[in-house]
């Protein structure tokens, strides 16, 4: 239960929070892809995440929040630190980079910056004018109840979930096979 | 401002559920105090115990028994010159050991020290321990980094290695226990208080939990908890016989100490997981089984008891401190301490005898509050204590060993009872 949202209370969660989130986000995102020192980066891409988690929360989307924390921000930013820091770092960073790739990103960027202006224009005919908080402690129950099912019914998405295990259980024996040559 | 904080008081709900952030600044500055403290103490007991067992005094000169010894260290520490190699990456030098001290700290929101005794309630709480505990590996791997060093850098690689596979493990044997949860009501939950309100409901620790299954399960993460903390046996970050120290050999003075600050403060939090899933968190001995309210007077008695039983040491130590003109300041010191215990014990007592009377006043209430907060610190120090003895009695594994048991052992185990725990709750129920 939300008591904040049914007691009438104003929620902790102000647009000041949704600010200040964001701005995090959007300055480290830029400093991703400007730090020369590919340590820096990685450290940049972990505030992003943990700022775009912080905004996982503000929507009342606590797993979410917690699995970006746990698998994002905890694993696989450690995995891609434990890589970086064993390249060699300062003769990296003198490389000329190879951006030769600019004007497809460039061009990518244009094509969501209008998607994204066009769902702002269009947005109060495309989405409800409000929609029912959704009571945050029910949220874990719901993705398992459409997961796995509830009450003897299989859920809306067992099938997906599952063929999506599946597909990482076949990625991850092929990396074993691949490296290891006697098992 | 003041409405906001008398309000609370005849609540029985966490300040963040009562929407209460005054409370909640309260509770955590109490925590960070507590803890902060703990840690102190912690650092005292862990080398008198550990000069115990290999037969030598430690610490004796800093107040008596060398009680003032962790003031002096954290003095000494705070003076100390601020040494940044001058290879290392500055910014990132800096900000590691923030980034643990962070991870550490702020697991403690969610840590139940009672049914109301914690800052919030999480629906996730405990996917949010882990979460956040799981980001502590960072400052470690990048402090290694930013060190530009041999030493530090295997230090920090074998520890990310290390805390990687052990979480895993740690993860299966968290998930079995979160399944015993929903066995009497169907849904389960990962919310830390009602982790431990299942166990109330059923009326059982589930460290007992279709035995051996429970037993099993809390085992890989008794083992696990400590290789995610680096301490020995699994202190292979730190092996000062391989690496000096490990990731930390650059660090010096306050750096250095932010550093242990957050792995003591890790230790409590990774200890009170375990308290808090298979050891029944803050009930006392058998709530349901004895729940006359003569035994909640009896088991009340408690807190007072165990600080009387302090204060008697403490007064022993004086009477057999030697008549030497050189112990007079000490052993002033000391019985001015056992007076403080002697004193904190009465008021203990004073308090349970208090809050039996009146059923719904605030002493009532407060006793309450006492007895959940001190049955959880005392199963979390049991932990804390464990911490030193495996310290003082395993020899340290080699690395290739270490990870051989993570995947061969505690993950194939881990795996298994959590498949057979979910087959016998279905048949169960």
């Amino acid at each position: 239960m939300n008591p904040a949202i049914n007691a009438g209370m104003a929620p902790v969660a102000t647009p000041g929070f949704f600010y200040v989130l964001a701005g995090l986000a959007v300055a480290s995102g830029v400093a991703v892809i400007t730090r020369r020192n590919a340590v820096h980066a990685a450290l940049a891409l972990i505030v992003t995440l943990l700022s775009v988690a912080g905004l996982y929360l503000m929507l009342y989307a606590p797993f979410v929040f917690a699995v970006q924390l746990f698998v994002y921000a905890g694993g696989i930013m450690l995995l891609f630190l434990f890589v970086i820091m064993l390249v060699n770092i300062e003769r990296s960073s003198k490389e000329r980079r190879f951006n030769r790739m600019w004007p497809v990103a460039l061009a990518a960027s244009c094509a969501l910056m209008v998607l994204f202006l066009s769902a702002f224009v269009k947005g109060r005919t495309l989405f409800p004018d409000r929609l029912m908080p959704l009571p945050e402690s029910s949220n874990t129950q719901q993705i398992a109840g459409m997961l796995y099912g509830e009450a003897g019914r299989m859920g809306q998405y067992t099938f997906a979930f599952e063929i999506a295990s599946l597909l990482l259980l076949v990625a991850i024996l092929g990396a074993v096979i691949m490296t290891k040559k006697k098992i | 401002m003041l409405n906001q904080f008398m309000s609370y008081l005849g609540s029985n709900v966490t300040p963040g559920s009562a929407n209460n952030q005054l409370w909640a600044l309260i509770y955590v500055l109490i925590i960070f105090a507590g803890v902060s403290v703990a840690v102190m103490a912690m650092n005292w007991l862990e080398r008198k115990a550990l000069a115990h067992f290999q037969i030598r005094l430690g610490p004796m000169r800093v107040g008596p028994h060398g009680l003032l010894q962790p003031f002096a260290d954290a003095l000494k520490l705070m003076l100390k010159e601020d040494i940044i190699p001058a290879e290392a990456d500055q910014f990132v030098f800096w900000v590691a050991p923030l980034i643990g001290l962070l991870a550490s700290f702020t697991v403690y929101t969610v840590i139940p020290f009672g049914p109301s005794q914690a800052v919030s309630d999480m629906n996730i709480g405990i996917l949010f321990m882990l979460g956040v505990s799981s980001l502590g590996v960072l400052g470690i791997v990048v402090a290694g980094w930013a060190s530009n060093s041999h030493y530090p850098l295997i230090g920090a690689l074998r520890s990310s290695a290390q805390m990687v596979s052990y979480e895993v493990a740690m993860g299966l044997a968290v998930v079995s226990a979160i399944l015993m949860t929903s066995m009497k009501t169907g849904t389960g939950t990962l919310s830390m208080l009602g982790i431990v309100e299942a166990q109330q409901e059923q009326g059982i620790w589930f460290i007992f939990k279709f035995f051996p299954l429970g037993l099993i399960a809390f085992v890989i993460f008794a083992i696990a908890m400590i290789a995610e903390t680096n301490r020995a046996p699994f202190d292979m970050a730190e092996a000062e016989s391989e690496l000096t120290a490990g990731y930390h050999t650059e660090y010096s003075g306050l750096r250095w100490s932010l550093f242990m600050l957050a792995e003591y403060a890790a230790m409590i939090a990774v200890s009170s997981i375990a308290v808090t899933l298979w050891l029944g968190g803050w009930m006392r001995p058998f709530p349901n089984l004895l729940h006359a309210p003569a035994w909640d007077f009896i088991f009340s008695l408690f807190p007072g008891i165990t600080f009387g039983g302090l204060a008697a040491i403490a007064f022993i130590g004086t009477a057999r401190m030697p008549a030497h003109s050189f112990f007079k300041v000490q052993r002033i010191g000391l019985a001015v301490f056992a007076a403080l215990l002697g004193f904190l014990a009465l008021l203990l007592l004073v308090i349970a005898v208090a809050g039996r009377s009146a059923d719904t006043s605030l002493a009532a209430r407060f006793n309450e509050g006492i007895g959940y907060v001190y049955w959880f610190v005392l199963k979390v120090a049991v932990f804390m204590y464990l911490f030193i003895w495996y310290r003082a009695t395993w020899p340290r594994y080699r690395f290739d060993q270490l990870m051989k048991i993570g995947w061969k052992v505690m993950l194939p185990i881990s795996l298994g009872v959590l498949m057979v725990t979910a087959i016998v709750g279905v048949l169960v129920s």
